[in-house]
Parts: C-alpha cells; structure tokens; sequence
C-alpha cells in the first residue's frame, strides 16, 4: 500500500485541529482563575472545578443521568438479546419489519419522539417522572444495543449449541453456558454503547424532564441558554475527560473500528 | 408441542417482549402525536380534542413556517456538502495509514462522537464568538479587520454541525474503502494513469454508494439537530426542531408544535426512503 503523500498530512492535521479544538478549548477555558471567559494566562486553576461543588444540581443531574443510563441500557440489553437470537437464528413471517420496527428509533428525529413521549406520558400520568425517562431512553438506546448483540450472533457456530443439548443440558443452562459467553463482547459493548447514548441523549430528554428529574446535559443545556460561563466550561470538561476514559475501555474492549464500521453484519 | 411448532413459535418468543415495549412506546405515542396535530388549541381553552385543519393550514399558509423549514433543509444540505468534501478525503487518508496510526486516528475521528453535542457545541461556541479563537487568530493574521459574526448565524450552526456530524461520513466511506482492492489500484497506476484518474476512474466509483449512505444519514441528522441550532442559532435563527420546542415548551401551543414534528417526520422518511431507492436502483451491482 502507498504512503499517504505530505500534502495529505497537512490535511489531515488540519482535519484533527478541526476535531479536537472545540474540546480542547472547553477543557483549556475551564482552568481559567478569572470569573470570566478567558484562556488561562495568568496559570491553571482549579477554581471553576471546585465550584461545581457550590451547584448540587448539576451534581445531582449528574447522578440521575448515571443511573438513568444504567438502568435504561440494562434493561434494553435485556430486551435486545432475545430479540437479536431471534432475528439471527430465524427465518419468519415478520421478521423484517420488526427489524425495521426496532432500528426505527435511529431514524425518526429525537424532536418527534421527544414530543410524541412527552403527549403519551402526559395521558397516562407519567409525565416528569424517572419511570418516564428510563421507559424512553429504553427505545431510543436499544438499536445500538441490539445492532452489536446481532453481529456478534451471526458470528457464532450454532453446533456448539446442539452439543450441549445433546449433551443433556436444556435450553436455558445452553444459552447461559454456551450462547452468552459466546456473545459476551458484543453484549458488553452493546450495553456500554447503548449507555453512553442515553447517558448523552439531550434532544428528546429536555422535552419529558422535569425540574425534579433532569439529566446532566439537559441541565448543561439549558444553563447555556441563560449564559455561557467557566463553570459550564468546568462541568464539559469532566464529561469529555469522563467520555475519554469510556471510549479507551471501549476500544480496548471491542476495537473502535469493529464497534462502529462492522457493526452490520456478522 | 411438537418441535417444530416450537421452532416456529420461538422467535415471537425471544422478540415479544421487546416487541410489545416497542408496540406500546414508538407507535401508539407517534400516533398519539399525529392525531395531535389535528385538535384545536386556543390561548385560555388549551387543547381541545376536536377534529381540524388549522394547524396544518397555519403551517401551510403562513410563510414564517415556510421561512424555518426552508432554512432547516439549506443547513442540512451545507452540511452534507461540507461532510462530503472533507470526509471522504479524510477516510481516504485514514485507510492508506498504517495500522497503529489508524487506530490512534480513529480515536480522534470516532471520539467525538461519543462526547455529548452539548459540550462539544460550547466549544463551538467558545471558538466562534466574536472574542473566540477563530477571530482573534484570523485578525491576528490580518486576513479581517473586524470579527466575522458566526454566533447566530447560519454560517455558525452549519460549522458546528459539520463537526458533530463527520464522523457518520468518514465511517460510512471508510467502510466502503475497506471492501476495496488494493490492487485495482496498482493495476490502474501501472497502466500509466495518475493520481487524478485513478481517484476519478477507479476509487471514486466504487465508494459512491458509501457516500451516498453517509450523505443520507449526515443530511437526516443535520435536518433534526436540535442542541447545537438552539446554542449556536440562538433564539432567533430558529430550524423545525427548536421551533416544535418551541411551540410545545414557551408557547405551550401542542398540537401546532406536534403538526411541526409530524411534517418534519414525514419530509425526512420521504428523503430518506426515497434516496435509499435511488441508491440502492442506481448501484445495485455494487451492493451485491
């Protein structure tokens, strides 16, 4: 293969400036020690990070939205796995429009389903409650749980399976020794992933939260629509340095490239 | 039961929970939403569940509606273009690097991703501003003399949504890169072509479809973005998204709102599903 040539490095430095400079100023404006905008010139300080801790909203958003996320992505891993063994393994009547029906969440704009959640939840009492939040993180997460539970379904060999059975293990005692290890990474990755997305879900979650339960972007939303000051810079920072760590787990764990570009088919 | 009514059976099995999860919470509140966009509303009776157009004939008529969609799909189709221009090229280099680059690239490329939109869109923020970065370095090198407005323009809001979205380009072209042979390539260079044709006559055709597909998903995404428009756009430059927000959330006009969604909803499956047909029709061989 041949060498990228020097003016496509120039290119693609250019590219990466592109990529990494607005976080990189969120993270450099946070360690301002003036109580305005401005970069550190005057040296680091910590200041605008110790004062996070004057604002128990945005940590308390920040907890909501770590057991949102967890709870929604369990429970749509949970959702997805037998779905995704049923979409693998069989050949039925259905079979494409449920596809279709659980990858839909992707396409239909998080707006509509932001205002479509906050109408249903409206009617049925459980408008700006957790149950609300999780119940819809729950659909909006689970087709990239369920895309990365699927191609690693594809992937497997089903005469291990029939092994076991032969062997005399029944179904369940098959799927929990057999299938699940077999599936592991994906189901791993696929809940890591779908947990990432809810954790980051801001333009359907800022339409059913409510002053008693708001996620952390929601509430990092709306304070910059009032101003832009260090303290937001302070809170984006520990989230990109949060998502930095995660994303390193995620590609040690899965590979970047096969969560994101193989992720189709087995 | 027999085993092979189990058989069948078994896959509404392993997919009905999640079936009827999503039965209850995706149709039944988008229906919801849609019969919405049909009640009434007025200023001190609130919503009144009878049948009418007016919302859709407001949306219809007034031109202020006609005024943000058309601005929606005008970002989103800047946006598309700018993914295009500078993705594909990226992707390209990306897959001629060598292994270990690649991956601490992809890092860089894929990261960004998953930071959340609100935190990358503050950065936006931070640069464009007219005391941002951008300014300063651009009248530092004496390219302007006064600050370049981005912050509420729709210059603005299509930088930072080339950014949130690129990544969904790169990897939607590095994917159709990756199926390509090498060789064909040597071969083209071999036979005497140069740089250019090989790009025009050999690489070019065979990611198209790739592009297309990034096209697709950058341009339905750009058309629904809703944080970086209200950040960057502010309260004025409104798109489809920030007003149904809007209309529901400051207004409280619902069914106004939910007729904005609705329309949008529509004009994107319309989009999609017609240029999926398009693609899938024009390259079929190469999807094979």
């Amino acid at each position: 293969m041949k060498r990228n040539g020097a003016l496509a490095l120039v290119f693609h430095l250019a590219f990466v400036v592109f990529m990494l400079a607005p976080l990189a100023i969120v993270c450099i404006v946070a360690f301002t020690p003036e109580g305005y905008l401005s970069l550190p010139t005057r040296g680091p300080s910590l200041r605008w990070f110790k004062a996070i801790f004057g604002y128990p909203e945005f940590l308390r958003a920040f907890y909501d939205s770590l057991w949102l996320a967890a709870l929604s992505s369990t429970i749509a891993i949970g959702l997805a796995v037998p779905a995704a063994l049923a979409i693998a393994r069989y050949r039925f009547p259905g079979r494409e429009a449920m596809t279709a029906l659980f990858m839909s969440p992707l396409m239909v704009p998080h707006v509509v389903l932001g205002i479509a959640f906050l109408r249903f939840f409206t009617q049925i009492g459980l408008s700006g409650t957790f149950t609300g939040l999780v119940l819809s993180h729950v659909i909006v997460i689970l087709p990239f749980a369920l895309r990365l539970v699927l191609a690693a379904s594809y992937g497997i060999d089903r005469r291990i399976e029939h092994a076991a059975i032969s062997l005399g293990a029944d179904t369940m005692t098959a799927f929990r020794r057999v299938t699940l290890p077999l599936i592991l990474p994906g189901v791993v990755s696929g809940w890591l992933l779908a947990a990432i997305n809810s954790f980051d879900e801001v333009t359907m979650t800022v339409f059913i939260a409510s002053p008693a339960t708001v996620t952390l972007p929601v509430r990092m939303f709306l304070y910059i629509q009032d101003n832009i000051d260090p303290l937001i810079a302070a809170v984006s920072a520990c989230l990109i340095a949060l998502t930095a760590g995660l994303l390193l787990v995620l590609d040690r764990l899965y590979g970047l490239d096969r969560l994101f570009v193989g992720s189709g088919k087995g | 039961m027999s085993f092979a009514a189990s058989e069948r059976s078994a896959p509404y099995w392993l997919a009905g929970p999640a079936l009827l999860v999503f039965l209850g919470l995706v149709i039944i509140p988008l229906g919801m939403t849609v019969l919405l966009s049909f009640y009434d509303w007025g200023q001190y009776k609130g919503i009144v569940p009878e049948f009418t157009l007016k919302n859709w004939i407001e949306i219809v008529t007034d031109s202020y509606f006609f005024e943000v969609f058309l601005r929606t799909f005008r970002i989103s189709i800047l946006v598309t273009l700018a993914c295009v221009l500078i993705g594909v090229p990226e992707a390209y280099i990306l897959n001629r690097m060598s292994p270990g680059w690649r991956s601490v690239c992809l890092l860089v490329v894929i990261g960004p991703l998953l930071v959340s939109v609100v935190a990358r869109t503050l950065g936006w923020a931070l640069l464009l501003g007219s005391n941002g970065l951008v300014n300063q370095g651009l009248m530092a090198l004496g390219l302007i003399t006064t600050p370049l407005e981005f912050m509420f323009t729709e210059t603005g809001v299509v930088i930072a949504l080339t950014h949130v979205l690129i990544p969904f380009m790169i990897l939607a072209v590095w994917a159709s890169l990756q199926r390509l042979d090498p060789q064909v390539e040597n071969a083209a260079a071999s036979l005497g072509a140069g740089f250019f044709t090989i790009w025009r006559r050999v690489i070019l055709p065979q990611v198209v479809p790739g592009v297309l597909s990034g096209a697709i998903i950058v341009f339905a995404l750009a058309a629904s973005a809703f944080a970086s428009p209200a950040i960057i756009g502010g309260r004025r430059l409104k798109v489809a998204a920030t007003l149904a927000y809007d209309e529901f959330l400051n207004t409280l006009n619902w069914p106004l709102g939910a007729a904005v969604a609705v329309l949008l909803l529509v004009a994107l499956v319309l989009i999609i599903v017609g240029s999926n047909r398009l693609v899938e029709r024009r390259y079929a061989q190469v999807f094979e």
